[in-house]
């Protein structure tokens, strides 16, 4: 064994832990008579090298690796366009609950009402918030919605002969996956670019829309935290053109009561309900991705819907559905987390979610943006974006910035992105957040904005204070290292 | 004072008329003007907000009205089943640390999640017997779907061929995930030539009939005509049954739900993939490779990440961006607690219980068990009825009977049987489906 040495952390795997004979459960014994096993050939040939732990060693090592990460449980998390708000944990029971966590997919129908009622619910309350009556829970992420959005859209236009409409256009700002999706959707991207203040640039839109035109594809608020301020006229013009609008709605914390997709004449949505309606990120998924739809593409909705009659609740096929996107009904357990959230948060609490999301980015924004290059006139919606060009000029990019903000305990900022800002930083703080976290989060960065006159290094070779220093993530991705193998020497021994 | 009004919101009015100072606006309305008037502050038709507790006994209510296993006996497999869960995994999974956490974009701060995911990877590469995994994608079939075009990349071929024994679900899916990328799906049997066009031959075994399918026969066909072989397997029979990578299966894909995660009435799951090294950067998905930091100690990053949507937009790989992350830790946790014996015990117990119940029911006078091959843990039986009537009378007696699949094949009922499944319970479905065919007979004797 190596000499331990001060502050290390054993970083081991689970194989290196491995003794033989260790045991992490006792298995129930056979209480049937032995069956004739299959022919040898069909059997495999080498056991699983899965790891021989004691249950204690299970235990501590996972509850040792969780102590590696930042969370929202433990670190202020204002990472733009993710809305790492609170996770309440009542509803982590909820969705345990032998009752819920506990049924099989295929049973019956008349044996699972409850879980039903509360799908067919909360189908109601998400069509209600976003003014898209239409709506499937089924899709498992917010890529999957998307694609299931565009598919409808295809559909739709293949259901009226109209098959020439190949394209969609998407805002340079737009996130990767809206062009991903659109190219597993068989539609060519075409690229709307923004105007010098992060809108739309609408003049180029009305250049680019045709009979070719499929959807546009429009975040709202935008990537760069901006509510748009043309949206009417922008739906008017694609729809003008025959074409679809569709919301990404990665940011629908922001409208939450303030207004609806729909009213708006968007005609196609997906709504994060990891972001905006406080399921847990889990380290990057599960996620639930519902698509939404105005009632004209209701019926080309994935399968299975829930339809109500009466008291009766049951799993149907929409009329002229695009088919099944996944497995089942969807992320159960995450949608029963945003219905519970749905319900603790009420009629009257929606709006004040999305004000206090809106408050507390406009109130760094307007702290930072002289210092970190954002814009000190242009009020945002619920998260802000800075530029720190300043700062780059002094030999200091947003990544060192970013990296700095570990030592103080904050999780970076989602970084370059979008796109079209240079040395972008997205902050996003969530309503969930004090005012003291977001004084203690301007006077850190003012901290750093000083050191980096001070004593650039500091920021250069951030994190200091982390389970680990910069990574080579060139060398991970050059030399690809990818899974457990026993160490050589004992392979050769072998 | 008025105290707030949501537990979730911490801001008070006080705290709010300072920051809307400091933002230099009067009232909130000020941040807003850009909405469009006539939409700004619509209606909602939403429920006033629950306390907690008014919410808790909603919730179980909703949750008392649906049927669960403690009052009943289960027998449903088809693509998600009931395994015994320790609390271990539970108890880890709860941890805050793990649970709100985001994608670890930022490693220095994400090594759990991220050694986490390596650890899933190489105990994917274990028992599927193949090079290397990914991090983990949405369920079994969409990682089965994504497989395709993943051999439709590599072999710039375009016609997906399907064994016909793929349960018709996975092919409905496989259908929406290449509908728009010039694909052509052609359901081939057996005994047929796999098309000499074809990108890849799509196998799963155990099939839709429960039947453990000859891999490394079908694999050496694709091969032959120049096509991979994409395997979608059930990752619980890897504890007893040759593995893909001993077939020279190409890609594989599994719905790791079985490995210790709750079936929640169908998700959140996880999809399993996993191929051959050479085929790695064409793999869809989250990637997590170990490397080091600038003190040459050991850590862990997401990479290959040029494959990616964030980065290749529109021409990415997938547009997928998770990994289902904490359900591939349910499944790390499940195999790190079975560990290597364990994970061969649920394999055989399932076996045997399961060959136990399908004798059982193949002497009963009526029943007949319909495979035309070995099995792992689930079987058709075609029942003297229709499978419908024969669950709804099951149902009366507390048992959940088996799958119907009438409309594939004459009667049939898929009969899963895990290692949760007691010799007693098992005994009963025995006896009732006995009872239930006597009625019938009897009925029929009788007349109506």
């Amino acid at each position: 064994m190596n000499v331990p040495v001060p502050g290390e952390i054993d970083r081991r795997l689970l194989n290196e832990r491995s003794v033989p004979g260790r045991i992490g459960l006792q298995m129930p014994g056979l209480d049937v008579p032995e069956q004739p096993l299959p022919d040898a050939g069909l059997l495999r040939s080498q056991e699983a090298r899965l790891p021989e732990v004691s249950q204690p060693e299970v235990v501590r090592y996972f509850t040792a690796l969780s102590r590696m990460n930042f969370s929202v449980d433990t670190n202020f998390y204002p990472l733009g366009s993710c809305t790492m708000k609170y996770n309440p944990r009542v509803n982590e029971e909820l969705a345990f609950l032998p009752g819920m966590a506990g049924i099989h997919p295929h049973q019956p129908d008349e044996t699972v009402q409850g879980a039903l009622q509360l799908i067919w619910e909360l189908q109601s309350d998400l069509g209600e918030i976003t003014g898209l009556p239409g709506v499937c829970l089924g899709p498992l992420a917010g890529a999957q919605g998307e694609y299931s959005g565009l598919m409808i859209a295809r559909a739709y236009f293949a259901d009226r002969g109209d098959t020439g409409r190949t394209v969609a256009l998407i805002p340079d700002s737009a996130h990767g996956t809206n062009p991903a999706s659109a190219a597993m959707a068989g539609l060519e991207v075409v690229t709307v670019p923004s105007d010098a203040q992060g809108n739309v640039d609408v003049e180029a839109l009305r250049g680019l829309v045709d009979q070719r035109t499929c959807v546009f594809m429009l975040t709202l608020p935008s990537t760069l935290g901006l509510f748009e301020p043309n949206i009417l006229e922008i739906t008017g013009i694609v729809h003008q053109a025959g074409g679809l609008i569709y919301a990404d709605g990665a940011n629908l914390n922001a409208l939450l009561g303030i207004v609806k997709l729909g009213d708006l004449g968007f005609d196609i949505a997906h709504s994060n309900l990891h972001k905006t309606f406080s399921t847990p990120h889990g380290g990057g998924g599960p996620g639930a991705g519902p698509v939404l739809v105005s009632d004209e593409l209701a019926p080309f909705l994935p399968t299975p819907l829930v339809t109500r009659d009466g008291d009766t609740y049951r799993l149907t096929a929409p009329e002229r559905s695009i088919g099944r996107v996944n497995g089942f009904h969807g992320s159960f357990g995450v949608l029963v987390r945003a219905y519970a959230y749905i319900r603790a948060v009420g009629v009257e609490g929606m709006r004040q979610v999305a004000e206090n999301a809106i408050i507390n980015a406009n109130y760094i924004r307007v702290a930072l943006s002289d210092e970190f290059g954002g814009d000190a006139d242009r009020i945002c919606m619920h998260e802000c974006v800075f530029s720190p060009q300043a700062q780059k000029a002094k030999g200091v990019s947003a990544l060192d910035i970013s990296k700095r903000l570990i030592d103080y305990g904050i999780h970076p900022p989602t970084m370059y992105f979008p796109l079209i800002v240079p040395e972008a930083l997205m902050v996003e703080p969530t309503e969930t957040e004090t005012k003291d976290t977001l004084d203690r989060f301007i006077a850190v960065m003012r901290q750093i904005n000083r050191e980096i006159d001070e004593d650039p290094d500091l920021l250069h070779d951030a994190p200091h204070d982390a389970p680990n220093t910069r990574l080579d993530e060139a060398g991970a991705a050059r030399n690809p290292y990818l899974r457990w193998q026993p160490d050589e020497d004992s392979q050769a021994a072998d | 004072m008025t105290p707030n009004a949501s537990p979730y919101i911490p801001n008070t009015d006080a705290d709010r008329e300072q920051m809307l100072a400091a933002i230099g606006v009067r009232s909130f309305d000020d941040l807003v003007q850009e909405v469009p008037a006539q939409h700004r502050f619509p209606e909602l038709n939403l429920r006033p907000a629950l306390s907690e507790f008014d919410l808790t006994a909603e919730i179980s209510a909703l949750a008392a009205r649906n049927a669960t296993p403690g009052d009943y006996a289960c027998f449903l497999g088809s693509g998600a089943y009931r395994h015994f869960i320790p609390s271990v995994v539970k108890s880890v999974v709860a941890r805050g640390e793990f649970l709100t956490s985001y994608t670890p974009y930022q490693p220095e701060v994400a090594q759990g999640t991220l050694q986490v995911g390596f650890e899933f990877q190489s105990m994917i590469c274990e028992i599927t017997g193949m090079e290397v995994a990914n991090a983990g994608m949405y369920d079994g079939p969409t990682a089965f779907a994504e497989g395709a075009l993943m051999a439709c990349r590599i072999t710039r071929r375009h016609t997906i061929a399907v064994l016909d024994t793929v349960d018709p679900r996975n092919i409905e899916i496989l259908d929406a995930y290449t509908r728009h990328q010039g694909c052509e799906i052609t359901v081939v049997g057996r005994d047929d030539d796999v098309p000499a066009d074809a990108a890849c031959l799509m196998v799963q075994s155990p099939n839709q009939f429960g039947v453990v399918e000859d891999m490394a026969a079908l694999a050496g066909r694709a091969h032959d005509a120049g096509a991979l072989a994409v395997a979608c397997v059930n990752p619980t029979s890897l504890g007893m049954f040759r593995t893909p990578g001993e077939c020279d299966v190409d890609i594989v894909a599994a719905e790791g739900q079985a490995l210790g995660v709750p079936l929640s009435f169908g998700g959140p799951y996880v999809g399993l993939f996993a191929c051959k090294d050479v085929y790695k950067r064409q793999m869809p998905g989250r990637i997590i490779g170990r490397t080091t930091d600038t003190k040459g100690r050991v850590a862990y990053t997401l990479t290959l990440q040029t494959r990616e949507q964030h980065i290749r937009r529109e021409r990415a790989t997938s547009n997928i961006c998770t990994s289902t992350a904490l359900i591939s830790l349910l499944m790390t946790t499940y195999l790190a607690t079975l560990g290597r014996s364990g994970f061969q015990k649920v394999a055989e117990l399932c076996y045997h219980k399961a060959h136990y119940a399908a004798a059982e029911i193949d002497r009963l006078p009526g029943y007949t068990v319909r495979n035309d091959g070995p099995f792992f843990h689930e079987f058709l039986v075609e029942c003297p009825r229709p499978p419908a009537e024969i669950n709804r009378a099951l149902l009366d007696r507390k048992i959940i009977g088996g799958r119907d699949l009438g409309d594939r094949t004459a009667n049939g009922m898929l009969i899963c049987v895990t290692e949760t499944n007691t010799r007693a319970e098992i005994d009963q479905l025995v006896t009732a489906l006995a009872e239930i065919a006597e009625t019938a007979a009897l009925a029929k004797t009788r007349g109506p």
